[in-house]
């Protein structure tokens, strides 16, 4: 590990990039993150003389796509210059080091940069039977994650799991997986959900907290409101079929051909935040909608949970069958209605019976 | 205490009708000319969002031609979210007509359930609902059991519509919204919005559920009893 004054810069250049490169990076995650033409200068001069933050990258319940997403930042600058940045520190499953000599890392991290180190978490820690599900390093990570969440300055939840608690937290939920936010309550945390969230989304917030030493700006739910402030809906190429009244009905129609909207495919943009239909997947090729299939609302809490991946609504489990709510409402509509159309029967059957009682009732002042 | 002074008042009002049930002179007639007027503003903005929104739910059948020559869905769209407006704005008045207004005027707001009297004509409505007596035990607005009809499924209902309504709203007119400063705290309960979507629907079954008892209600009402009358 280096010295206490080096900088991001010149791990960059140790790393052997020039320092055209340097500055291309700059601009380009200037522009990434929407900030103004003046942005790359003042990121490329924080590079140079703020003292490099390090960042620990932790695993715990996933599936790694959130590291297979980052890796596949669409710029190779971008990729190259953040990846030598974190695996210097601590990533076991990217990094070299393996074994005590990894775990020595973490120490020696926490130690040296008490309260100056970024903690990224992957997945999340299951909280059942003491933490046993998820061992790592010969302890249970729920343990390894609240230590090393101690000294951080400030952590961010990779993906739906670290944000959520994703499909391991899912019902029954056997192992008690839970979002890292339920463990550790007393560090700004970053939200960045999504399975995966997407590749620039990933290195433009890395690199926001590295150069400018903070989180960005949070929403309600803690998520990067920069990323996270709207709805795949809001950006959605095929909207205006959507407003226009024109779905899809099947998936292979001629509506599906002609790339109407996918609403009544159980499409849940208009629920989902994130911004897959802004800069799209894979360097910008294509995202699910643009593909044909419908958002199932991958980076919203209990999307796991909510039933059909093709119904918009939630699926409603309260009443010991599974019913949507047009179902429910109907039963319960056509009961009462019943109930009244008897309720009436009665009532006519009854005056033709009662007349004199009518009678006495209506003499009375009313 | 405004709050409490509202309650004493309420209370009184209370007392003086159930004291006099067959009086008029608490001035009904001038009193119910505004919830009248409200009354049938409000039934028509309820019937456009209840078949908005289920049209909103269920999608419409597709469209032919370009999607620049139509615009049916935003139309939809639009229809419901300004009877939205209409029913806010009127379901305010209406509260602040309940504060200035008479006793009368609280009743679908303000259900003394600890009063032992409350059950006892609850009690009395549910007999003869069940036909076991023809006299109805107040004269003078709702009956107790359309009370507590009004009260747990319309005023409860119709807060919680427009409550996720806006919320909803407030998503797509974007973060920076009035309608999402104000309503956006349902996502902090409700952080998935699918689930407000949900349970939005079902408020319209509940909506449609109380129209039916309650339009029943005052037909049934209407043929059975001389004084009452429908507008
Ligand atoms: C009696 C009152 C109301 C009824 C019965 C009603 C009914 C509905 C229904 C059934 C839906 C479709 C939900 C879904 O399946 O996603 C809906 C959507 C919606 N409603 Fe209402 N609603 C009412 C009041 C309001 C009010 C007061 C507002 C506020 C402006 C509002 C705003 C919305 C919005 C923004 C949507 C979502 C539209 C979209 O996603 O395109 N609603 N409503
Ligand atoms: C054919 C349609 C309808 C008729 C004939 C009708 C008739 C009436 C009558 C006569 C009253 C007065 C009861 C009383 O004060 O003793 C009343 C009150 C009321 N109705 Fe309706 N109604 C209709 C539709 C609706 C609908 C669709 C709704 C809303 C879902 C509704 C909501 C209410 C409410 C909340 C009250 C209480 C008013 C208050 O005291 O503030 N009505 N209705
Ligand atoms: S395809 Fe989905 S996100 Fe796109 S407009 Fe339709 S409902 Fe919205
Ligand atoms: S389009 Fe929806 S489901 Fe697909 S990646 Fe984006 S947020 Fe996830």
């Amino acid at each position: 590990m280096g010295g206490a004054t080096e900088t991001f810069y010149s791990v960059i250049r140790r790393q052997g990039m020039t320092r055209r490169s340097f500055h291309k990076f700059c601009s380009l995650t200037a522009a990434s993150l929407g900030l103004g033409p003046l942005a790359a200068s003042s990121i490329a001069n924080a590079l140079e003389t703020k003292p490099r933050l390090p960042v620990i990258w932790l695993h715990g319940l996933e599936c790694t796509c959130c590291s297979e997403s980052f890796i596949r930042s669409a710029h190779p600058l971008i990729k190259d210059a953040l990846l030598s940045m974190i695996s210097l520190d601590y990533d076991d499953t990217i990094m070299a080091a393996a074994g005590l000599q990894a775990e020595a890392i973490l120490e020696e991290t926490r130690a040296k940069y008490r309260g100056r180190y970024v903690l990224a978490v992957e997945g999340n820690p299951p909280l059942n039977e003491g933490g046993m599900f998820c061992i790592d390093g010969g302890k249970p990570f729920v343990e390894k994650l609240r230590s090393m969440a101690e000294e951080s300055m400030a952590i961010i939840a990779w993906g739906t799991c670290a944000s959520w608690g994703c499909v391991q937290a899912a019902k029954p939920n056997p192992t008690g997986a839970a979002p890292i936010d339920k463990v550790i309550t007393n560090k700004p945390i970053m939200k960045v959900p999504g399975c995966p969230p997407i590749a620039e989304v990933m290195s433009g917030l890395v690199t926001f907290i590295t150069t400018f030493g903070e989180l960005p700006e949070l929403d309600r739910q803690g998520r990067p409101s920069m990323f996270y402030s709207e709805r795949i809906h809001d950006k959605c190429y095929r909207r205006s079929h959507f407003d226009a009244g024109q779905f899809v009905e099947e998936w292979d129609d001629k509506y599906a051909r002609k790339g109407y909207c996918l609403y009544k495919m159980g499409c849940k943009g208009p629920t989902t935040y994130n911004a897959c239909s802004a800069l799209r997947w894979n360097g910008g090729v294509s995202f699910p909608i643009q593909s044909g299939h419908g958002c199932f609302g991958c980076s919203e809490d209990g999307f796991w949970d909510k039933g059909s991946f093709y119904d918009r609504l939630t699926t409603i489990k309260q009443f010991g069958i599974e019913e949507n709510a047009d179902q429910i409402g109907m039963a319960a509509a056509g009961v009462v209605g019943l109930t009244v159309a008897a309720h009436a029967a009665v009532t006519a059957v009854k005056r033709l019976t009662h007349k004199p009682d009518r009678a006495a009732h209506k003499s009375k002042p009313s | 205490m405004f709050g409490n002074d509202m309650l004493d008042r309420a209370r009184k009002l209370f007392a003086a009708v159930d004291a006099k049930p067959t009086e008029r002179s608490i001035g009904i007639a001038i009193s119910y000319a505004p919830v009248r007027l409200w009354h049938w503003v409000n039934a028509a903005a309820i019937l456009m969002l209840s078949l908005t929104g289920y049209v909103i739910g269920t999608g419409t059948p597709a469209m032919s031609g370009e999607a620049s020559g139509n615009f049916l869905f935003g139309y939809i769209r639009f229809a419901h979210f300004s009877a939205g407006y209409v029913l806010s704005i009127g379901f305010l008045l209406r509260i602040y007509w309940a504060l200035i207004g008479t006793a009368h005027a609280m009743q679908i707001f303000w259900v003394p359930l600890w009063r032992k009297c409350f059950w006892r004509e609850v009690y009395h409505e549910i007999r003869r609902y069940a036909f076991l007596t023809v006299e109805p035990e107040r004269r003078v607005g709702p009956n107790r059991l359309a009370q507590l009809a009004m009260f747990f499924m319309f005023t409860q209902t119709i807060t919680f519509m427009v409550v996720t309504g806006f919320a909803l709203y407030g998503q797509g007119a974007g973060t920076d919204s009035w309608q999402y400063k104000l309503f956006g705290w349902v996502f902090s309960i409700s952080p998935n919005s699918q689930d407000v979507h949900t349970w939005h629907h079902l408020g319209l079954w509940v909506i449609v559920t109380f129209a039916l008892v309650h339009i029943y209600a005052v037909v049934r009402e209407d043929s059975c009893r001389a004084g009452a009358s429908l507008l």
